[in-house]
C-alpha cells in the first residue's frame, strides 16, 4: 500500500477478512444494503495494513449503528446522535487508532446534526460511513432529514413538507475536507472510497446510498439501479474528465459559473471541453456544485468528490501539547504546586 | 510603613466587602486585598458576588458587583455573614449591601459618586451620606474619584484612565486601615502589567495616594491588626474551588498514569475548571471544548473507553443534558468524573448564585436503574481532595462518579496547603493485560465487582461495549429477562460496595445525645461555625457533615440511631433529608431548608438548633 496513516501501528502479518469477522449473528433484514457495507469494510480493513487491535468502530443508534457488534475490532455502540463526539474522544485520546464511525441519516443529521457540523469543522481524523437510506428504519418508517419532499411515510401520510439535506452540500458548508458518495450496490466503488477515506487526514464523510428494503425500498433506484445508472450516475476520478452515459459519451462542462451536460461530438464538443475532476482543490466551489447535481437534469456524482488537505484537530492537539511540554517549566504536578503566588508558613 | 501615630486595635477576624459597579474592578481589588491578608499570614476565605450580566446598566442595583474577604488569626470556615468593613464605590452598591453591614461597621464610600442621578438610579431620595441615615455606622466618606485624578495629574494620564484607577485608591486606604504593606502589591503590578509599565506605575501611585490620604483622616482613629493565624507548616496559596477541582483531577491523572481528558462546554459557575485545565497542556491534559454539553460528556466517554482519565464539568442545566450519556457510562461501566458546580435552578435559574438543589438529579436523574457514585466537596480548598477521590473511585470501581460542588465553593477561595504527589493515595485502575485469554468484557473483580478496563490498541482484547444491555461476563448483547435482572443488581451492588473503600462518617461532638445536625457539601463552613457557637454556649449538639453521598458511609445508620432529634440542613427544598429518610426510615428526622441562592447565616442556623433543643 502506498499510503497509510503513519501514526497507526502496522500489523506484522497480512490480515484476512476472517480476522475481522465477529461471532455475532448479523440481525439486519435480509436484502438490507447494510450487509454490503459490512462486506466492504471486511475487505478494506485487512488491506489497510494496520494492526487489528488499532481499529476502533463507533456508532450511535439506528440500524446502521449495530455495525460495531458485527466487526471484530474494538468498538463502542453509543447513544442516539452522539457517535461523532464519542469517536472524537477516542481519537483525541489515542491518535494511534484508526477510528471509524457507522451512522445513519437520522442519527447524524437529525438528532446528531450539531455534532456532525462541528466534527467536520474541526476536521477530526475520523472515517464516517453515513448510511443514507432516507428513512428511520429502526423505528419503522418515519421521514428523516434526507427524505425527499412530498414523500409519504408513517409520519407524513400526506407527503413530507420538509426540504431534505443534501449531505455533500452540508459537509462542505461545514468546511468539510473529504466527501465521497457511493451506492450500496457497487462493492468496488465502496471499498475504494473507504480506502481513500482511510488515507485522508481529517473527517472523511462517505455518504452511502443504502437501500432500506422494508421502509424505503428502491429509494435510490432512480439513480443507482442497473437501468438508470448509465444515465444518472457519473463516477468521478481525480485528474479525469467527468464522463457518463452507457458509452461515456456524455460529460459535464463548466459554462460560466454553472455545470452543464454536454455530448461528445455534438456541437463540436471534444473531450477537452469536459471538466477535469480535481478532488484536492482547497476551494470547495466546484465540489459543492458537483455534490448538488442530480436527476432529472443532471447525473448524480459518485466517487470521491473532495479530499482537500487541511490540518486535523487531533494533530493540532498533539502539536500544542508537545510545544507546551518543551516550553513550560511545569512538567509534573509537583512543579505546578510550586508555581504561582505561594508563601511558606514555618 | 507601619503608622505608629495611631493605636492598633487587635481583631480575631474581620469581614471586608468591596462593592461597586460591574466595571469598577471590585473582583481585582478584592483579590489583591486577599493576597495582602494571605501574605500577612491570616487564614482567609473569599467570595465574589457578581451579577450574571457582564455589564448591567451603570450605577443600577442589578449592576452591582462585590467581593467579600473573611480573614482571621484563627481558622476561617466561611466567607462571613455580616461585614465589618464595606467599601462602596457608588450609591447602588451601598444601597444593596448595607443589609450585610454589622452595626457600627466601617463604610468607606466614594462621595464623588453620590451625584443626583446616581442616587436616583439607586433609589435614594436624599443623600445617605448627609441625611444621618447611616448614623449607626462608622462612615468614612472620601472624594475618591477627585483625589485619584489629582494624584495622577503629574503623570499626564487621560481622565478616563485616571478615573478607572479609583479602586486602587480605595484599596490604598484599606491597606492603611489594616496596617498592610504596599510592597507586595507593587511587585504584583510589576508582574501583571509587565507589558504596560505605565499601568503598573499608575496603580502604584494611586495605591500610595490612597494610603497616604487615609493617614490624614482624623476619623480613622486606630488601625486594625489581624495577627497571623496558626497554621500547619507548609507552602500555601489562595485557591478557588474551581481551580482546586481542576488540580485534583490533574493530580489523579498523573497518579493513575492515565492522562487527563476533559470534554466540556462553558457554563457558569463551572467554566473556570475548563479554563484552568486548558492551561495545563504541559502536563499532557487534553481539553476538548465541545459544541454542547452532550458532546462534552460523550467525548469524555470515548476518551475513557480509549484509556484516559476522562472528565466533564458542568452545572445543573448541563447535568440535565448529560443524563442520557451518564447512563451510557453506567451501562458500559467506564470510569468518568462528572463535576457539577451547582447553581440556583430550575432551568437557567440563578446562574451566579449557589444552591444544593441538584442532589436528586445527581442521585436519580436518569432513565433506568442507573446508580452512580456521588460525592461532595465542602470547602474551596478540599475541592482538590474530593476531585481526586472522585477520579480514584471512578477508575478503581469502573463506574461514573458525580462530584458535587457549588458556585459558592467554586467561585470562592480559601487557603490551600500545597500537597506532595507522593503523599496522595495510590490509584490502581483495573487495566486488562495484553493477550489475557481469560479476558471477558464483564468479568468482574469479585471484591469490588469492577470489570476490567481493556484499552483499544492492546493486543488480544478486542471487544465491543455499548448502550444495549449485555450478557453477564461475555458482554454479548442480551435481552434475556433474568440476565437483565442480574446486570441491574450487579451495577447497583458495585456502587454499594464502594462503601467498603470510603472513610466512615465522622461526628463532631458527643456520639449520643439530644440533637444531631446533619449537612453535606458546601454548607460545612456555616454549619461548623454555628455548631461551635452553640458549644461555646454550653449546648449539647453534634454535627455530621457528609462528603460521601452515594453510597453513604457504612456507619450512617448507626449514627442516626444515637440521637433524639436529627436536623438536616440544606440549601434546597429537602433532598438529602428525604434521601436519608428513604434509606433509614425513622420519625425523628427534621429538616431546615433555604432556597434563596444564598448561603446559610450562622444565626439562622443557631436559632433553628436552639428551637429544636427547646421543643420537647
Amino acid at each position: 500500500m502506498d499510503f497509510i496513516n503513519t501514526t497507526v501501528e502496522r500489523s506484522t502479518v497480512q490480515l484476512q477478512k476472517a480476522d475481522f469477522e465477529s461471532d455475532q449473528m448479523v440481525k439486519w433484514c435480509p436484502g438490507c444494503g447494510a450487509h454490503a457495507i459490512l462486506a466492504a469494510v471486511e475487505r478494506v480493513f485487512p488491506r489497510l495494513g494496520y494492526k487489528k487491535e488499532n481499529f476502533c468502530l463507533v456508532s450511535g443508534i439506528g440500524c446502521s449503528s449495530r455495525f460495531p457488534y458485527y466487526v471484530n475490532t474494538y468498538g463502542i455502540h453509543g447513544i442516539h446522535g452522539r457517535a461523532l463526539p464519542i469517536a472524537t474522544g477516542v481519537k483525541v485520546a489515542n491518535p494511534h487508532l484508526s477510528v471509524w464511525v457507522a451512522t445513519g441519516d437520522g442519527d447524524s443529521l437529525a438528532i446528531g446534526g450539531n455534532h456532525f457540523i462541528h466534527t467536520i469543522r474541526r476536521n477530526v481524523d475520523l472515517n464516517v460511513l453515513l448510511f443514507n437510506n432516507e428513512i428511520y428504519g429502526l423505528t419503522k418508517g418515519q421521514y428523516s432529514p434526507t427524505t425527499p419532499m412530498n414523500k409519504v411515510t408513517k409520519t407524513s401520510p400526506h407527503g413530507t413538507i420538509e426540504h431534505p439535506f443534501n449531505i455533500g452540500e452540508l459537509v462542505m458548508g461545514a468546511q468539510g475536507t473529504f466527501f465521497a458518495r457511493v451506492p450500496d450496490n457497487d462493492l468496488p466503488l465502496m471499498t475504494e472510497a473507504m480506502f481513500e477515506a482511510a488515507k485522508h487526514d481529517g473527517t472523511s464523510i462517505i455518504e452511502i446510498l443504502q437501500n432500506c428494503i422494508i421502509f424505503a425500498d428502491k429509494a435510490h433506484f432512480g439513480t443507482i439501479s442497473k437501468e438508470n445508472r448509465d444515465e444518472n450516475m457519473c463516477v468521478v476520478t481525480d485528474g479525469q474528465p467527468m464522463l457518463f452515459g452507457a458509452n461515456k459519451e456524455k460529460g459535464l462542462r463548466l459554462n460560466g459559473t454553472n455545470l452543464e451536460v454536454v455530448e461528445l461530438g455534438k456541437d463540436g464538443i471534444t473531450i477537452d471541453d469536459i471538466l477535469v475532476h480535481d478532488r484536492y482543490d482547497p476551494n470547495p466551489g466546484i465540489h459543492i456544485m458537483m455534490a448538488k447535481l442530480g436527476p432529472p437534469n443532471f447525473p448524480r456524482i459518485f466517487g470521491v468528490i473532495r479530499s482537500a488537505m487541511f490540518p486535523t484537530y487531533d494533530d493540532l492537539v498533539e502539536e500544542k501539547i508537545s510545544l507546551a511540554q518543551q516550553d513550560s517549566p511545569i512538567k509534573k504536578m509537583d512543579h505546578l504546586f510550586k508555581s504561582g503566588e505561594t508563601w511558606e508558613i514555618k | 510603613m507601619t503608622k505608629m501615630n495611631r493605636p492598633i486595635e487587635e481583631r480575631e477576624s474581620v469581614v471586608v466587602k468591596f462593592v461597586g459597579d460591574s466595571g469598577d474592578g471590585m473582583q481585582f481589588t478584592g483579590g489583591l486585598f486577599s493576597e495582602s491578608a494571605a501574605f500577612a499570614g491570616n487564614d482567609l476565605a473569599t467570595f465574589p458576588d457578581f451579577p450574571s450580566e457582564i455589564r448591567a446598566p451603570q450605577n443600577t442595583i442589578p449592576g452591582v458587583s462585590g467581593f467579600q474577604v473573611h480573614m482571621g488569626s484563627a481558622k476561617i470556615y466561611t466567607t462571613g455573614d455580616l461585614c465589618d468593613v464595606i467599601v462602596a464605590m457608588n450609591p447602588a452598591s451601598l444601597k444593596s449591601n448595607l443589609k450585610w453591614a454589622k452595626l457600627g461597621a466601617t463604610l468607606l464610600v466614594d462621595s464623588d459618586a453620590f451625584d443626583q442621578k446616581s442616587m436616583e438610579k439607586a433609589g435614594y431620595s436624599s443623600n445617605p451620606l448627609d441625611d444621618k441615615s447611616l448614623a449607626k455606622y462608622h462612615l468614612l466618606k472620601a472624594p475618591i474619584t477627585t483625589l485619584t485624578v489629582e494624584s495622577l495629574k503629574e503623570l499626564g494620564v487621560d481622565q478616563k484612565t485616571a478615573v478607572r484607577s479609583k479602586n486602587m485608591f480605595a484599596l490604598g486606604m484599606l491597606y492603611f486601615i489594616f496596617n498592610r504593606p504596599l510592597k507586595p502589591s507593587f511587585k504584583f503590578f510589576d508582574v501583571k502589567f509587565k507589558k504596560n509599565p505605565k499601568i503598573a506605575e499608575i496603580n502604584k501611585i494611586v495605591l500610595e495616594a490612597g494610603y497616604n490620604y487615609a493617614d490624614t483622616i482624623e476619623a480613622i482613629e486606630s488601625v486594625i491588626q489581624v495577627s497571623p493565624a496558626k497554621m500547619e507548616p507548609g507552602r500555601y496559596r489562595n485557591i478557588t474551588g474551581n481551580v482546586a477541582t481542576a488540580w485534583g483531577l490533574l493530580a489523579a491523572a498523573e497518579k493513575s498514569k492515565r492522562g487527563l481528558f476533559l470534554g466540556s462546554y462553558p457554563i457558569t459557575p463551572a467554566t473556570e475548571i475548563l479554563m484552568e485545565l486548558s492551561k495545563h497542556k504541559s502536563l499532557g491534559a487534553k481539553v476538548f471544548q465541545a459544541e454542547d454539553e452532550i458532546a462534552g460528556i460523550c467525548s469524555a466517554i470515548g476518551a475513557s473507553y480509549a484509556g484516559k482519565m476522562a472528565c466533564t464539568t458542568t452545572s445543573g442545566p448541563g447535568l440535565s443534558l448529560k443524563s442520557e450519556a451518564i447512563g451510557l457510562a453506567v451501562i458500559t461501566e467506564l470510569p468518568l468524573v462528572i463535576v457539577d458546580v451547582q447553581r440556583g435552578g430550575p432551568s437557567t435559574g440563578l446562574p451566579t448564585k449557589s444552591e444544593q438543589s441538584d442532589l436528586y438529579q445527581a442521585l436519580f436523574g436518569r432513565n433506568g436503574e442507573c446508580p452512580v457514585i456521588v460525592i461532595a466537596a465542602s470547602s474551596s480548598d478540599n475541592c482538590f481532595h474530593y476531585a481526586y477521590m472522585a477520579a480514584k473511585l471512578s477508575m478503581e470501581h469502573m463506574t461514573p462518579c458525580i462530584l458535587l460542588t457549588d458556585g459558592y465553593l467554586g467561585f470562592g477561595s480559601a487557603l490551600f496547603k500545597d500537597p506532595k504527589m507522593a503523599s496522595l493515595p495510590p490509584i490502581n485502575a483495573p487495566i486488562a493485560k495484553a493477550n489475557d485469554t481469560s479476558y471477558k468484557p464483564y468479568k468482574r473483580n469479585p471484591e469490588t465487582l469492577a470489570r476490567s478496563w481493556a484499552i483499544p490498541g492492546t493486543d488480544g482484547l478486542r471487544h465491543r461495549i455499548g448502550g444495549l444491555e449485555k450478557e453477564d461476563v461475555t458482554g454479548v448483547v442480551s435481552t434475556d429477562p433474568l440476565n437483565h435482572q442480574v446486570m441491574v443488581n450487579l451495577r447497583a451492588e458495585k456502587v454499594a460496595r464502594v462503601a467498603n473503600y470510603i472513610p466512615e462518617q465522622e461526628v463532631d461532638g458527643p456520639a449520643k445525645g439530644e440533637l444531631l445536625v446533619v449537612s453535606w457539601g458546601g454548607t460545612y463552613g456555616a454549619m461548623h461555625s454555628a455548631v461551635q457557637q452553640m458549644k461555646r454556649q454550653g449546648k449539647k449538639i453534634s454535627h455530621a457533615h457528609f462528603h460521601y453521598i452515594s453510597p453513604l458511609p457504612k456507619n450512617t445508620a448507626k449514627i442516626l440511631k444515637n440521637y433524639k432529634k436529627i436536623l438536616v440542613c440544606e440549601l434546597n427544598g429537602g433532598q438529602f433529608v428525604n434521601y436519608l429518610r428513604m434509606n433509614f426510615p425513622q420519625p425523628n428526622i427534621y429538616q431546615f431548608n433555604k432556597v434563596q441562592g444564598l448561603p446559610f447565616l450562622i444565626n439562622e442556623l443557631t436559632d433553628k438548633f436552639n428551637q429544636l433543643l427547646e421543643e420537647k
